[in-house]
C-alpha cells in the first residue's frame, strides 16, 4: 500500500480562486500520481501539481535607483521561481543599485542561479 | 544663553505661559519661554474644547470667575492684533426638564451678577429658533451671546510668534528637572544637563505645576490630572450647530458639549475622569458611548458615521478648584500660575495681566519698550481665498499653488511657513496649518510633508517625528533595514548582468533623495 | 488668471482618467487631463505587485507596467494636454445643468468652468463641455473605525505604508500588525515580510476575508502569517510609538472582552476599506449614492449634473483595475456620444436599476433599453453556486424574470458583472410603467 495524502489548496492562477483538493502519494511523488479536483480550468491542474512538486511564485520587489523621481525601482521575475529561492533572490536584489534611464523589461539579473528566471525592471524612469 | 542671566524665565509654553510671555514682551526684559516638549502648545493647550466662556459657570467670589470675565472682554482686541481663528458664536445651555430649568435660573442670575453682557433666559421656541437642530424636547435654556470658540493651539502659536517678534527666547525640548539658587539668580537645569539663568521664574507648567512649585519650595498642592475625551466630526455633517451647546452643568463638570469649531468641523466631548497618569491620552469604548449618548440628547442627529478622529486631553485640576496664581514671601521672585483648567483659555489674557502685576510687586522693574509691536501679519490661508486673489498670490510665490493637503486645501508655501516658525513635527504642522487634519487624516499628504520637512530642515526621514520625543514615523531606509544584505558585484551574480550597476550605499541614497527634492 | 478651452476635462490621471482620456482623444475631442501628482498612473505606480491586466490585456502585469501601457498611448496623442501637479479646486456649472442646487455661474448652458491650482500654471480656468470625474478613492483611517487607546506614531493606512516602502524606500516599522484583510493590507503583509519586517497578524472583523482569495494564499499563507477572522483590535498602546495592541474575538457581533490577547508590535497598518473621493463632486451638486459613496449615474455613466460623467473608484470601489479601465472606456464613450448628439441626447427614456436581496448596489443606477447594458454589482454574501436573478418589476409589483444565471462563487470582495442586450430588455418593457430592473442573489 502506498501512502496517499490529501491537500486542500486555493488556486491562484486567476481571481476566481478555485478550491482544489490535491491527492498524491508522498512516497511516490510523480506528476501522473497527483490527482486534482475542484478546478474549473486546466490551469488548476498545473497549479495543483506545482504546489505539491515544487511551489513557485513570481517575485516582485524593488531595487535601489539613483533617480530624481523615486528612490526605488520596481522589478519582477520573468517567470515563477521556486519558493525556497525567494529570500536568496531578495538578498541579491537589495544589494543592487541601478542608474537611470531604465525602461520596462530591462534585465537586471539574468538566469538567476541557472533557473532560467530573469529579473526585469517594471517601471520606466528616465532620470 | 548659558552664561547670560535673564530677567524672567517662564516654565511652560501653553496658553498660560505664552500669554504671560507675550504680555511681558512689551517691557524691557530678557525673557525665556521654556517648554519640555518639541513644540509649544503640545500639552494641555492642544486638546480642550476651545471655548471662550461667557462667565456664568463660576460664582463671582472665585479668581476663576473674575479672570474669566476680564479675559473674555480682551479677545476682540487680541484677535485684531494676532488674527487667530476666533468667533463669538454664542453659547447656549439647554435644559431638558423643568428640574434643570431651576439650575438655568441660577446660572442666569450668576451671569447677571458677574456682568455677562446680553445674557438671556430662553423658552423652548427661543431655544429652537437659536438652534434648530436641538432636541425638540428641550424645555428652555440660557443664551450668552458673548461666548465664543477659538482654536486653542493656534491661539498659543500666535501668542508665541508675537512674543518672539518682541524678543522673547523660545526654548523647546527643555524639561526643568532641577534648580540652583545663587546671588539672587535661579539656574534652571534640564533633563539633559543644560541650564538657563534667570532672576524671576514663573511656573506655568500645567500638569506639572505642583512639582515645579515643590522644586522651588513654594506652596504645596496637588494637581489631579482630569482626562477628557473628544470626537471630531466631519464638516459635511448636516446637524452642525451654529452655537456652542452646553447641557445643564453638574457639580463636578460643565458636561459634555457640542462645539461648532471655527474651521467648520463639530467637536463633541469632553468626559471628565480623574486619572493618575499625567500622560494618559487614551480613549475608551465606554467614553465613546457616553459622549455620543450625552450629545445626542442635545442634538439627536449626531452620527458616529461622521467621526474623523478622536483624542483625549488632560486638564490640570488643582485642589480647591480655583486657579492658584500667587507669589510667596518666603520664595522670592517666584510666581505660580497653576491649576489653570477651564476656563483657563478664556482667562489667559487676564492671567497674564495678573501675573504682570504680581511680578511688579515682587520688585521687577517694568519699563515699556518703545518698539513693542503687538501686531502680527495675518497668516495666508489659501482655503479662505477666492480664485483671483489666489492667482495673484501664486504670481508672488508659486508654492502657494502646490496643494499638499487636499482635504483642507493647504499649500506647500503654508507648510514651509509653519516649518520656518519652528513647527517641525507632523503634529506641529497639523496644528499650525490644518494639513492632515481633514477626513483623510494625513493618508495622502503626510509623506509629502515629511519630504518638505526634510528639505527645509535637513532632518533625515527617520528622525522626523509625529510629536517629538521618540515618536519617529519611519524605521529607516529599506537598505539599512534589510538584515541579509550581501555585497555583490556584477561578476558575482549568476550569469552576470546586462546593465551597468553598482552596489548600494546609504550615502548615495541620501543624495538621490535630495535630488528628488530639488526637483519639486 | 489663465484660461483654456477643451472639449473635456478629465479629473485624475490614474487608471480611470488615463483610459477615459485615451478614448475621448481617439474620438477626436481635445482633452485636458488634470493630475495632482507629478506623474500619471495614480496608485498603480506604488502597486509593484503583479496580477493586473489579466482581463484587459490578457497577461499578467505589475501596477507600473499596467499604467505605462496607458501612459504611452496618451502621452503621444496631440489631443491630450496633461496638467501635472495641478489640483482641481472648484467647478462652476450653468444653472441649466444642475437640478440640485442653485449654485452656478451665468455662463451659457452646458458650459462648465473648471478652476485648477498649480505652481506652474497659477490659477487656470478651463472652459469645457464635459467633465469626467476620475479622482479615485481614499483609505478609511483610524479615526473612521474608532479604535480606542492612545494615538502614537506608527499607525499607517496600508496605502501610505506602501508608498513609503515602494516609492520613498523607507520602512514604516519592524513588528507589524495589520488591521483588515483588504487587498492592500494583504499585499502589504507580504511586502513588509520581503523587506525584512515581521508581520505578526492580520486582524479581520468579518468571518471571511475582505480581499481576493489569491492574495490570502500568496501573501499570508506563503509566509505563515496568521489571519484572525472575526477579531478586532480593541485597544492601541504606546505613548510615542505603537507598543502593543489588544486583539479581541467577536461573536455574534459582540466583542468577547475576556478573551482579549495582547500582541507586542511597533507598527499598525490599516486596510479597512476605501471611500470614493467625491468632495469636489459634492461641491458642485453631484448627487451621491449612499450605498457606494460615489455619484448616482444613469445608463450612460452620467451623473446628476448634465455633461459630467464618473468612472473608476470615485464612482464605486473596484477590486480589479481591469474593470476600472473597462468602465472608464464606457464612460468616456458616452461622454463622446453626448458631445456628438448634444441637445437631442439621450434619445431614450431610462428606467431605474434596484439592488435587492443580498446585493449591496448595482451600477449604473438606471438602464437604457436602446443600448446593450453592462451592469456591475457587489454581493453581500459568501456563497458557492449562487443564483443571480434579474427581474422586471412594475408598479403593480408584478415581477417577470428577465435573466437567471448560476454564479459558481460569490463573495463581497469580488464584484460581478453582467451584460443584458437591448432586445432582451425590450421584450419585457411596458409602456407607461416604471420598468424597474431588480437584481438579487439567492
Amino acid at each position: 500500500m502506498s501512502s496517499r495524502s490529501n491537500k486542500s489548496l486555493i488556486c491562484i492562477s486567476c481571481p476566481i480562486g478555485c478550491h482544489l483538493t490535491v491527492e498524491y502519494d508522498k512516497d511516490n511523488l510523480r506528476e501522473e500520481n497527483i490527482k486534482i479536483s475542484g478546478n474549473k480550468c486546466s490551469r488548476g491542474i498545473t497549479y495543483g501539481r506545482e504546489e505539491v512538486l515544487a511551489p513557485k511564485r513570481t517575485v516582485t520587489a524593488t531595487v535601489s535607483i539613483a533617480s530624481e523621481i523615486q528612490r526605488r525601482l520596481p522589478v519582477k521575475t520573468t517567470k515563477h521561481i521556486d519558493k525556497v529561492l525567494i529570500f536568496e533572490l531578495l538578498d541579491n536584489l537589495y544589494s543592487l543599485k541601478v542608474k537611470p534611464p531604465v525602461n520596462i523589461g530591462e534585465r537586471l539579473i539574468e538566469n538567476f542561479k541557472g533557473t532560467g528566471v530573469d529579473v526585469v525592471a517594471t517601471m520606466k524612469l528616465d532620470r | 544663553m548659558k552664561n547670560k542671566v535673564l530677567d524672567v524665565a517662564i516654565i511652560g509654553a501653553g496658553v498660560t505661559g505664552a500669554s504671560i510671555a507675550r504680555k511681558l514682551s512689551a517691557y524691557k526684559l530678557d525673557i525665556a519661554l521654556i517648554e519640555k516638549e518639541t513644540d509649544v502648545a503640545f500639552g494641555v493647550s492642544k486638546a480642550n474644547s476651545g471655548i471662550i466662556h461667557a462667565g456664568f459657570h463660576h460664582p463671582p467670589v472665585t479668581l476663576k470667575s473674575k479672570l474669566e470675565i476680564m479675559g473674555n472682554s480682551m479677545f476682540d482686541q487680541l484677535n485684531r492684533e494676532l488674527h487667530f481663528p476666533f468667533k463669538r458664536c454664542g453659547i447656549i445651555v439647554a435644559a431638558m426638564s423643568v428640574e434643570e430649568m431651576k439650575t438655568i435660573q441660577e446660572l442666569y442670575q450668576r451671569g447677571v451678577n458677574n456682568g455677562v453682557i446680553g445674557i438671556e433666559l430662553c423658552n423652548r421656541s427661543r431655544m429652537l429658533e437659536l438652534e434648530p437642530n436641538l432636541n425638540s424636547d428641550v424645555t428652555g435654556g440660557l443664551y450668552a451671546p458673548t461666548g465664543g470658540i477659538i482654536e486653542p493651539y493656534r491661539f498659543v502659536f500666535s501668542l508665541v510668534e508675537s512674543a518672539r517678534k518682541n524678543g522673547v527666547n523660545i526654548i523647546t525640548n527643555f524639561e526643568v528637572v532641577d534648580k540652583r539658587e545663587t546671588n539672587n539668580t535661579y539656574t534652571l537645569i534640564s533633563s539633559t544637563g543644560e541650564s538657563i539663568k534667570a532672576r524671576y521664574v514663573i511656573n506655568a507648567s500645567g500638569l506639572y505645576a505642583d512639582k515645579i512649585s515643590e522644586l522651588f519650595g513654594a506652596k504645596k498642592f496637588k494637581i489631579t490630572p482630569r482626562k477628557g475625551e473628544y470626537y471630531l466630526l466631519d464638516k459635511s455633517s448636516s446637524y452642525r450647530p451654529s452655537r456652542v451647546i452646553f447641557p445643564v452643568p453638574t457639580k463636578i463638570s460643565k458636561g459634555i458639549l457640542v462645539v461648532p469649531t471655527v474651521e467648520g468641523t463639530t467637536l463633541i466631548g469632553p468626559t471628565a475622569e480623574n486619572i493618575n497618569d499625567r500622560e494618559d491620552f487614551s480613549t475608551s469604548i465606554e467614553n465613546f458611548e457616553k459622549i455620543f449618548y450625552a450629545t445626542r440628547r442635545l442634538v439627536p442627529a449626531i452620527s458616529e458615521r461622521d467621526i474623523i478622529t478622536s483624542f483625549a486631553g488632560v486638564r490640570p485640576a488643582a485642589e480647591g478648584g480655583d486657579f492658584i496664581i500667587e507669589s510667596y514671601p518666603d520664595v522670592p521672585k517666584f510666581i505660580n500660575a497653576a491649576g489653570i483648567q477651564s476656563p483657563g483659555l478664556t482667562a489667559s489674557p487676564a492671567i497674564a495681566e495678573y501675573v504682570k502685576d504680581l511680578l511688579k510687586k515682587q520688585g521687577c522693574r517694568l519699563v515699556e519698550k518703545p518698539d513693542y509691536d503687538p501686531y502680527l501679519d495675518e497668516t495666508v490661508k489659501l482655503r479662505e481665498m477666492d480664485h483671483s486673489s489666489a492667482d495673484q498670490l501664486f504670481q508672488k510665490d508659486p508654492r502657494y499653488g502646490n496643494i499638499i493637503c487636499r482635504c483642507e486645501n493647504v499649500s506647500e508655501a503654508e507648510i514651509v511657513h509653519a516649518i520656518h516658525q519652528g513647527h517641525t513635527t507632523l503634529d506641529g504642522i497639523k496644528f499650525y496649518t490644518r494639513a492632515q487634519m481633514g477626513r483623510c487624516q494625513g493618508g495622502f499628504c503626510s509623506y509629502k510633508i515629511i519630504k518638505i520637512i526634510h528639505r527645509e530642515t535637513g532632518l533625515p526621514f527617520e528622525k522626523i517625528t509625529k510629536r517629538g520625543r521618540e515618536s519617529y514615523i519611519l524605521k529607516g531606509s529599506i537598505e539599512d533595514d534589510w538584515k541579509g544584505v550581501v555585497e555583490v558585484t556584477n561578476t558575482s551574480l549568476q550569469g552576470g548582468t546586462t546593465r551597468d550597476m553598482q552596489t548600494g550605499s546609504p550615502d548615495n541614497n541620501a543624495q538621490s533623495a535630495g535630488g528628488n527634492e530639488g526637483n519639486t | 488668471m489663465r484660461e483654456a478651452v477643451f472639449d473635456t476635462v478629465v479629473v485624475g490621471g490614474g487608471a480611470a482618467g488615463l483610459a477615459a482620456s485615451k478614448i475621448i482623444a481617439e474620438r477626436g475631442y481635445r482633452v485636458a487631463l488634470v493630475e495632482r501628482e507629478n506623474r500619471l498612473g495614480g496608485i498603480l505606480n506604488q502597486c509593484i505587485h503583479n496580477g493586473f491586466g489579466l482581463h484587459y490585456f490578457k497577461e499578467e502585469l505589475t501596477g507600473p507596467e499596467y499604467a505605462q501601457r496607458f501612459i504611452e498611448t496618451t502621452a503621444g496623442t496631440p489631443n491630450i494636454e496633461v496638467f501635472l501637479e495641478t489640483t482641481v479646486m472648484d467647478v462652476k456649472t450653468s444653472r441649466a445643468d444642475n437640478n440640485n442646487s442653485g449654485k452656478g455661474s451665468t455662463n451659457s448652458p452646458g458650459t462648465k468652468e473648471v478652476f485648477c491650482y498649480s505652481s506652474r500654471y497659477g490659477v487656470l480656468k478651463i472652459i469645457t463641455k464635459t467633465i469626467v470625474l476620475a479622482m479615485g478613492s481614499r483609505e478609511r483611517n483610524r479615526g473612521n473605525i474608532g479604535i480606542p487607546g492612545t494615538r502614537p506614531a506608527g499607525i499607517f493606512t496600508a496605502g501610505l505604508a506602501q508608498r513609503f516602502v515602494n516609492i520613498e524606500g523607507y520602512s514604516p516599522g519592524e513588528n507589524v500588525v495589520i488591521i483588515g484583510s483588504g487587498d492592500i493590507g494583504l499585499i502589504m503583509a507580504r511586502r513588509m515580510t520581503l523587506i525584512g519586517a515581521r508581520v505578526l497578524a492580520v486582524i479581520e472583523i468579518q468571518p471571511y476575508p475582505s480581499g481576493l482569495t489569491r492574495n490570502i494564499v500568496q501573501c499570508l499563507r506563503d509566509f505563515d502569517i496568521p489571519l484572525h477572522l472575526s477579531h478586532i483590535v480593541s485597544r492601541i498602546y504606546g505613548r510615542d510609538r505603537v507598543e502593543a495592541v489588544d486583539v479581541t474575538p467577536v461573536r455574534n457581533g459582540k466583542p468577547e472582552m475576556e478573551e482579549t490577547f495582547k500582541i507586542k508590535c511597533d507598527t499598525l497598518l490599516l486596510s479597512v476599506g476605501l471611500v470614493p473621493e467625491n468632495e469636489l463632486s459634492k461641491k458642485f451638486g453631484v448627487k451621491i449614492n449612499p450605498e457606494t459613496g460615489g455619484a448616482v449615474v444613469d445608463a450612460h455613466m452620467m451623473t446628476s449634473v448634465d455633461g459630467v460623467f464618473s468612472c473608476g473608484n470615485v464612482l464605486h470601489i473596484h477590486d480589479l483595475v481591469d474593470y476600472v479601465s473597462e468602465e472608464s472606456i464606457a464612460a468616456a464613450s458616452f461622454a463622446c456620444d453626448y458631445m456628438e448628439e448634444r441637445g437631442k441626447w439621450p434619445a431614450a427614456e431610462q428606467f431605474p436599476t434596484v439592488a435587492s436581496s443580498n446585493i449591496k448596489y448595482v451600477i449604473p443606477n438606471s438602464y437604457d433599453p436602446e443600448i446593450n447594458n453592462r451592469f456591475f454589482f457587489r454581493p453581500m454574501i459568501v456563497k458557492n453556486n449562487a443564483k443571480l436573478c434579474i427581474r422586471m418589476e412594475n408598479e403593480d409589483k408584478e415581477q417577470k424574470t428577465l435573466l437567471e444565471k448560476r454564479l459558481l462563487h460569490v463573495q463581497p470582495s469580488e464584484m460581478v458583472s453582467v451584460n443584458i442586450k437591448s432586445e432582451r430588455i425590450k421584450e419585457f418593457l411596458r409602456d407607461g410603467e416604471e420598468n424597474r430592473l431588480v437584481f438579487s442573489i439567492q
